[in-house]
């Protein structure tokens, strides 16, 4: 038996939360098998192998040229048929969430989204995000095959004690054509992906609902500009379009650590605090004192941003002189 | 002419405080009240959107108690025309079950002459987070399905669905009959006229029972976190606690 993990990747390898996602596999005790969908770089096998992946099984072809969930979920359906898995799992994106609960129905297996933790493997028991993350509910997966997805950020993607050489193995997948009639036809240029800066930077000005729309960030990206640092967002903002996917912080987003993070208007439910939690200060600006971001938080001021950010730049630029 | 069926789930009111039922198998929203969630409404308003466009039509559905209908009665008051409501107990259903209740209903009015070329979901919903019930139903009834889409346009026999990726925008075209998970952000939800609302009180609910036994959800009991204890320095209120930030920030070594 083993566990099979599809593995997402970037242009840095494997994805953050696809290591945390093998990192999860790891501590179910069978041996770690990855899918990896499209092109496998050097890059991507040899990090597989510092996360002690036993074996990794390749698809690739004119099928996972462009994204089709169902064909990726074929993918994931003969993977985990060669693997013999008792477990299949990805971390709890957009993709993740989607090839999962495909592969689901594919498997006739239950499926728990935005896994935390297993509590037990034989029968597989695992505790899971629900309620917007304010609350954890014990889930128990019948049946041969359990399918999860990992939460974003819940766990630390941490390589094996000793790497692996895993076996490279390319996957034959029959992708019939009714498993691209949805797959993405088109996309349209985004804005430039700066979030390796975001992970990156000592200051974060953090903004959420609270600032009001795409005009409330002038001041907030001012004052990130007066500390050398620069603005992250939550999804409620990506998700309106104010603000472009690569600001984002959070699970579904980049997990930042930064010497000081300034949340503004930012409520602080558990999927934002997921990618914050790591800053070294946090430094929350918001309305409600009772606000979960404040509550967490080293140091708050109570008040509207608007009021207290422009107050703030204008010290640090009297003080500049 | 598009007839959309767009799906509901009644669910606590998350941004009050939780509480766990006695025996903690459910949330106790009683003080908290009751919603559906912000991708359901951006459903709802894209399914009166295409109903209006096209000559169509609207409808509601839930699976819940009989207190979902105060959900479908919203649905209607800003411009679904027509709501169904499958009573039963949603805690007592899985996300397949829910699929399979929903997949019938689909089936069985397309069987009295009332064929859904779209059905709309939430991504995901507010309470169980599941992230499967459209899937399912895609799967129950053979259609093709996206999710994450933010807008979607009907062009004759097919759908143009868009959705944020996260490297920027994608586009799918799918052939109706489609299933689509909506998530919010790419329409504003209207709010309900007074005639709308008088108009919905009016509305007959289609009321029944699902035929299937529901297999369940798997749930073992809910948790709520524990609550760290807060060591929160408030620096001040308002515009006046810039100094004592700037002099935070100067000691943090972030500012001079
Ligand atoms: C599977 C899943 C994944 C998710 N992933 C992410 C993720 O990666 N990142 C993420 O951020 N969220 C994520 N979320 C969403 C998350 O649950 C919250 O909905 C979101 O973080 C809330 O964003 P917000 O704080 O901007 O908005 P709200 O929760 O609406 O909070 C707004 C805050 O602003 C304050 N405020 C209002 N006006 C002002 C003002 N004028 N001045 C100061 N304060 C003001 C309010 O008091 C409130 O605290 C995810 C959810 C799910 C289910
Ligand atoms: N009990 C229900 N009644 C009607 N629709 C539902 C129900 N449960 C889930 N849905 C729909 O399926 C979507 C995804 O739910 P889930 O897979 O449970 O996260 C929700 O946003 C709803 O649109």
């Amino acid at each position: 038996m083993s566990t099979l993990v599809l593995v997402e990747t970037d242009a840095d390898g494997v994805a953050e939360t696809s290591g945390e996602a093998l990192t999860f596999a790891r501590g179910l005790g069978d041996p770690v098998r990855a899918l990896v969908i499209g092109e496998l770089s050097e890059a991507v096998t040899s990090q597989l192998s510092d996360y002690g992946v036993e074996a990794v099984h390749h698809a690739n072809g004119p099928a996972f040229e462009t994204y089709a969930a169902a064909a990726w979920a074929a993918a994931v359906v003969a993977a985990a048929r060669e693997t013999d898995a008792g477990v299949v799992l990805a971390s709890g994106t957009p993709r993740g969430m989607e090839a999962m609960a495909h592969s689901a129905v594919r498997l006739g297996a239950s499926m728990a989204a935005n896994t935390v933790e297993a509590v037990s493997r034989h029968p597989m028991v695992v505790n899971r995000q629900v309620l917007g993350g304010s609350v954890l509910e014990q889930m128990q997966v019948d049946g041969d095959i359990a399918v999860l997805t990992v939460a974003g950020h819940a766990c630390e993607a941490v390589p094996a004690d000793a790497p692996t050489t895993p076996a490279i193995s390319t996957l034959e997948v029959e992708v019939p054509e009714s498993d691209l009639i949805a797959k993405v036809v088109r996309t349209e240029p985004g804005e430039p992906d700066e979030s390796g800066g975001l992970k990156a930077a000592r200051v974060v000005v953090g903004g959420g609902r609270g600032t009001g729309g795409p005009d409330g960030f002038g001041d907030l990206t001012e004052l990130a500009e007066l500390l050398g640092g620069v603005v992250g967002v939550t999804r409620v903002v990506t998700s309106l379009g104010w603000r472009p996917h690569a600001e984002q912080v959070g699970q579904t987003g980049s997990r930042i650590s930064p010497e000081l993070y300034i949340p503004c208007g930012i409520s602080g439910a558990i999927q934002h605090w997921a990618g914050c939690s790591s800053a070294k200060t946090i430094l929350a600006i918001n309305t409600e004192a009772d606000a979960p971001m404040v509550t967490k938080a080293h140091y708050a001021v109570i008040g509207d941003l608007h009021e207290v950010l422009p107050a703030i730049n204008e010290e640090l630029r009297r003080r500049r002189g | 002419m598009t007839d959309v069926l767009v799906c509901l789930k009644r669910v606590p009111d998350a941004a009050g405080e939780i509480t766990l039922s006695g025996d903690s198998m459910s949330i106790d929203a009683r003080h908290v009240g009751y919603t559906v969630s912000a991708h359901e409404e951006a459903a709802v308003e894209l399914a009166v959107q295409i109903a209006d466009e096209t000559g169509g039509s609207a409808t509601a559905v839930s699976l819940g108690s009989g207190d979902a209908v105060e959900q479908l009665r919203n649905a209607l008051a800003v411009g679904c025309s027509a709501a169904v409501l499958l009573e039963a107990d949603a805690e007592a259903y899985g996300p397949a079950d829910v699929a399979e209740a929903l997949a019938a209903v689909v089936r069985d009015h397309a069987a009295n002459g009332t064929t859904y070329d779209l059905l709309l979901l939430g991504n995901d919903a507010a309470d169980s987070g599941d992230f499967q019930v459209p899937i399912r139903l895609a799967y129950a009834l053979d259609r093709p399905v996206v999710t994450g889409i933010s807008t979607v346009e009907i062009e004759g026999d097919h759908v143009t669905a868009r959705g944020r990726g996260t490297e920027g925008p994608e586009i799918y075209e799918v052939p109706l009959p489609a299933v689509v998970a909506v998530m919010e952000g790419g329409v504003s939800p209207r709010y309900p006229s007074i005639r709308g609302r008088m108009k919905a009180k009016k509305v007959k609910i289609d009321q029944s029972e699902p035929s299937l036994q529901p297999a369940g959800n798997g749930r073992i009991k809910l948790v709520l976190p524990p609550a760290a204890p807060s060591k929160v320095e408030i620096l001040g209120e308002g515009p006046e606690a810039a100094t004592a930030v700037v002099d935070l920030l100067v000691r943090l070594g972030v500012a001079r």
